[in-house]
C-alpha cells in the first residue's frame, strides 16, 4: 500500500507545492534544472503519494518495497522535494540544495547518505541498467514488489539505454516499469533536430517491451496508465510508459522550450512563477 | 634464496573460475554476470551449477556494470566477468558513478590483462587498467600472482564489503603459492627475506621476480622479494619496513609505468622514505601481436630486466 494514497485533488495540491519548491531551490543557488523538474512533477508526486508501496523510514535494500530510480538525475530538485514532502527528510533541508556540505547534491548521490537515494545518477544512460539489476535481485529474493525508473528522452541518445532495452525483455524482467519523460527537448534544442528519436513506441515494442503512452502532466490520465502498467507486470515483459510532457509544465513562460533546461529564474521571474504555483503545504 | 617448488602450471583465470564456483556453493548471495566470454573467464562451472544466479549480458559491458550495481541493492554480491580492457576503459564512467561513487559492493573481475593476452594485439592488451581503477575513490585493486592465489582472492573478496577490481590473466604459469593460503586484502606477502634490495612485484611478474632473485643470488646480491597482490590499499607498512632495511627498491608489473604499482610505491617513497627506485613495466607504449613470451621479452617484463633494474638501483645507493 502507498502510505498516502492521495486522490487527484490532493495530488494536485502536492504538485503545486513541489513546483514551488523546485523554483525556490534553483533560484536560491542560481543553478539547477527547472524545466525537466517541472515537467516530471506529476509522475514523481503520483509515484510517492499514490502508486508506490514505499517506506519513508528509508533503508537501502528496499526489501518488500517498491523502488524508484531516477536516471535523468539532473531533475534532482523535483525528486528532493517529493522525498522531503513524503517524509524521507525534513523539508527545511531543501534549503541546502546544491550548497557546500549538503546532502542534496546537484545530482542525486548516496555518498552523503540522503534517505531515498539508492544510487548516484547524473551521467546519463545508466539508470535503466541499474533498475533492471535491482528488479532481478527482487526476483532472486522472491520479493514481489516492483521497480520503477524514469529516463529523459534526450537521454535515449546514450547507447547503454539500448543495451538495457535489449536485455530486460530477453531476461523477462517483468517486475520493471520504466518511464520516458518525452518532452521533445534537450539542451541544444528539440530532440527532432538534435537526434531524432522516431517512434519510441515502435522502437521499444521491437525490443520486446510492452509500451503504454499517456499525458504525463495530467493526473487523471497518468494515474490510470500507471495502474494499467502495474496490471501488466508479471507477464514476461518489462513495461515502458512513454509520457508526453512539457518541459517547464505549470509555469507559462517556461513551458514548451528547451531554454529552461538548465537555467534558474531571476528574482522577477521567480515572483512571476510563484504566482502560478500556490503554497499548499507550507514553504520550506 | 628460498626455493619455491611447484607441481603444476596453470592460468590465473582458472583460479578465478574455481573460486567463483566454490563461492556459488557457500554463499547464496553471490551472483555472476558475463559479457559473452563465459568460456574465456572460466565461469562455466558456476553457470552450469547455478543457472538462476548467472546472467548472460551479451556484448554489453556498460549494461553489465549497471545491472551489477542494481543487484547489490537487493543484497546480492555480483561478480562481473569480461576482459580487463572491457572491464575498465570501456566502462569507466559506469564504474565511477554507479559503483565507486555509489559505494556498491560489485566485484569487477578482469581477465586477459596485459601483454600476456598475446596474439590478439594492442586493442585487447590493456596496460592502463590498474591506473584507472586505483585512481577511483573507494576502489580496491587486486592483482594476484598465480592460480591458487587468484582462487583465494576471489573467495576472499566476497566477504570484503565494497567495490573491488580483481585482475588476472591468460598465460599458464607456475602455481607455487599454497592451496590453503588465507588471502588478506591489503596485506603484502613476504616471499624471500633479503638485505640488498627490495623487489616489489605484482601479478605475473611475481614469478619473474623469483627467477630474478635466483640470478641475483649467483651474483652475490641478496634480494628481498615481496608480492604486492593488493595495489590499493597499498601495504605501506610492509613496504617501508623492507625499504628501511634494504635502502633501494625495484618494482615489477605487467602494466604501464604510469599509474601502476611502481607509481604507487614512488609516491610512498617520495613522501616517507626517499630512496632510489627503478621500475620494471611498460614505458608509455601500446603492445602488439606476438606470443606472450615474445612480448614479455620485447617489452622488458622478464627476470633479466628485473636483474638489470636491481643492478642500476643498487649502484645508486
Amino acid at each position: 500500500m502507498n502510505p498516502f494514497n492521495k486522490n487527484t485533488e490532493e495530488l494536485t495540491n502536492v504538485a503545486y507545492q513541489v513546483r514551488r519548491d523546485i523554483l525556490r531551490m534553483v533560484h536560491a543557488v542560481n543553478s539547477g534544472h527547472p524545466g525537466g523538474s517541472l515537467g516530471c512533477t506529476e509522475l514523481l508526486v503520483a509515484l510517492y503519494f499514490k502508486i508506490m508501496d514505499h517506506n519513508p523510514k528509508f533503508n537501502m535494500s528496499g526489501t518488500d518495497e517498491d523502488l524508484f530510480f531516477l536516471s535523468n538525475g539532473h531533475i534532482s530538485a523535483a525528486w528532493y522535494s517529493v522525498l522531503a514532502r513524503a517524509g524521507y527528510f525534513d523539508v527545511k533541508e531543501l534549503g541546502t540544495f546544491r550548497k557546500l556540505n549538503s546532502r542534496l547534491q546537484g545530482h542525486p548521490a548516496t555518498h552523503e547518505h540522503l534517505p531515498g537515494i539508492r544510487i548516484a545518477s547524473g551521467s546519463l544512460g545508466q539508470g535503466l541498467s541499474v533498475a533492471t539489476g535491482a528488479a532481478q535481485a527482487k526476483k532472486l529474493n522472491q520479493d514481489d514488489k516492483l521497480v520503477y525508473v524514469l529516463m529523459g528522452d534526450g537521454e535515449l541518445d546514450e547507447g547503454q539505454i539500448w543495451e538495457a532495452a535489449m536485455y530486460a525483455p530477453h531476461h523477462k524482467v517483468d517486475n520493471l516499469i520504466a518511464f520516458i519523460d518525452h518532452n521533445g527537448q534537450q539542451i541544444d534544442g528539440p530532440t527532432d533536430a538534435i537526434m531524432n528519436l522516431g517512434s519510441l513506441r515502435a522502437k521499444f515494442e521491437a525490443f520486446g517491451w510492452k509500451v503504454l503512452e499517456t499525458n504525463g502532466n495530467n493526473f487523471a490520465e497518468l494515474v490510470p496508465t500507471i495502474e494499467e502498467a502495474k496490471s501488466l507486470t508479471g507477464q514476461g515483459q518489462p513495461i515502458m510508459v512513454v509520457m508526453h510532457t512539457q518541459m517547464g509544465y505549470g509555469i507559462d513562460f517556461m513551458m514548451g522550450s528547451h531554454k529552461w533546461h538548465g537555467v534558474a529564474p531571476n528574482d522577477a521571474q521567480l515572483q512571476q512563477a510563484l504566482l502560478q504555483a500556490m503554497e499548499t503545504l507550507g514553504d520550506y | 634464496m628460498k626455493d619455491f617448488p611447484y607441481t603444476e602450471s596453470k592460468d590465473t583465470r582458472s583460479g578465478f573460475g574455481a573460486g567463483l564456483h566454490e563461492l556459488g556453493k557457500k554463499n547464496p548471495n553471490v551472483v555472476a554476470l558475463c559479457a559473452d566470454l563465459t568460456g574465456s573467464l572460466k565461469m562455466d562451472a558456476f553457470k552450469n551449477e547455478f543457472p538462476d544466479r548467472f546472467f548472460q549480458v551479451g556484448i554489453a559491458e556498460a549494461n553489465m556494470i549497471g545491472l551489477a550495481a542494481g543487484m547489490t541493492i537487493g543484497g546480492k554480491i555480483p561478480f562481473t566477468g569480461t576482459f580487463a580492457n572491457f572491464s575498465t576503459g570501456r566502462v569507466y564512467d559506469q564504474i565511477r558513478q554507479s559503483v565507486a561513487y555509489s559505494g556498491k559492493n560489485v566485484k569487477i573481475c578482469a581477465s586477459h590483462a596485459g601483454l600476456t593476452l598475446g596474439e590478439d594485439g594492442a586493442t585487447h592488451q590493456i596496460l592502463e587498467d590498474v591506473g584507472m581503477m586505483r585512481m577511483l575513490p573507494h576502489m580496491t585493486v587486486i592483482n594476484p600472482c598465480d592460480y591458487n592465489q587468484t582462487k583465494a582472492a576471489t573467495i576472499a573478496i566476497a566477504d570484503y564489503e565494497g567495490p573491488v577490481y580483481l585482475r588476472f590473466g591468460r598465460p599458464v604459469i607456475p602455481n607455487f603459492t599454497p592451496a590453503d593460503q588465507k588471502f588478506e586484502v591489503g596485506k603484502a606477502v613476504m616471499l624471500n627475506e633479503g638485505t640488498d634490495v627490495s623487489i616489489f612485484a605484482t601479478g605475473h611478474l611475481v614469478w619473474k621476480a623469483i627467477l630474478a632473485g635466483k640470478l641475483l643470488e649467483e651474483k652475490g646480491i641478496n634480494a628481498e622479494i615481496i608480492n604486492i597482490h593488493t595495489i590499493k590499499p597499498l601495504d605501506e607498512e610492509a613496504i617501508l619496513a623492507s625499504v628501511a632495511k634494504t635502502r633501494c627498491v625495484v618494482s615489477a608489473e605487467e602494466h604501464q609505468l604510469n599509474g601502476g604499482l611502481g607509481d604507487s610505491i614512488a609516491q610512498l617513497l617520495a613522501r616517507k622514505m626517499p630512496l632510489p627506485l627503478e621500475m620494471v613495466g611498460v614505458n608509455d607504449s601500446f603492445g602488439e601481436s606476438g606470443t606472450p613470451d615474445q612480448l614479455m621479452e620485447k617489452y622488458g617484463l622478464h627476470e633479466g630486466a628485473i636483474v638489470e633494474a636491481v643492478e642500476r638501483v643498487t649502484a645508486r645507493k
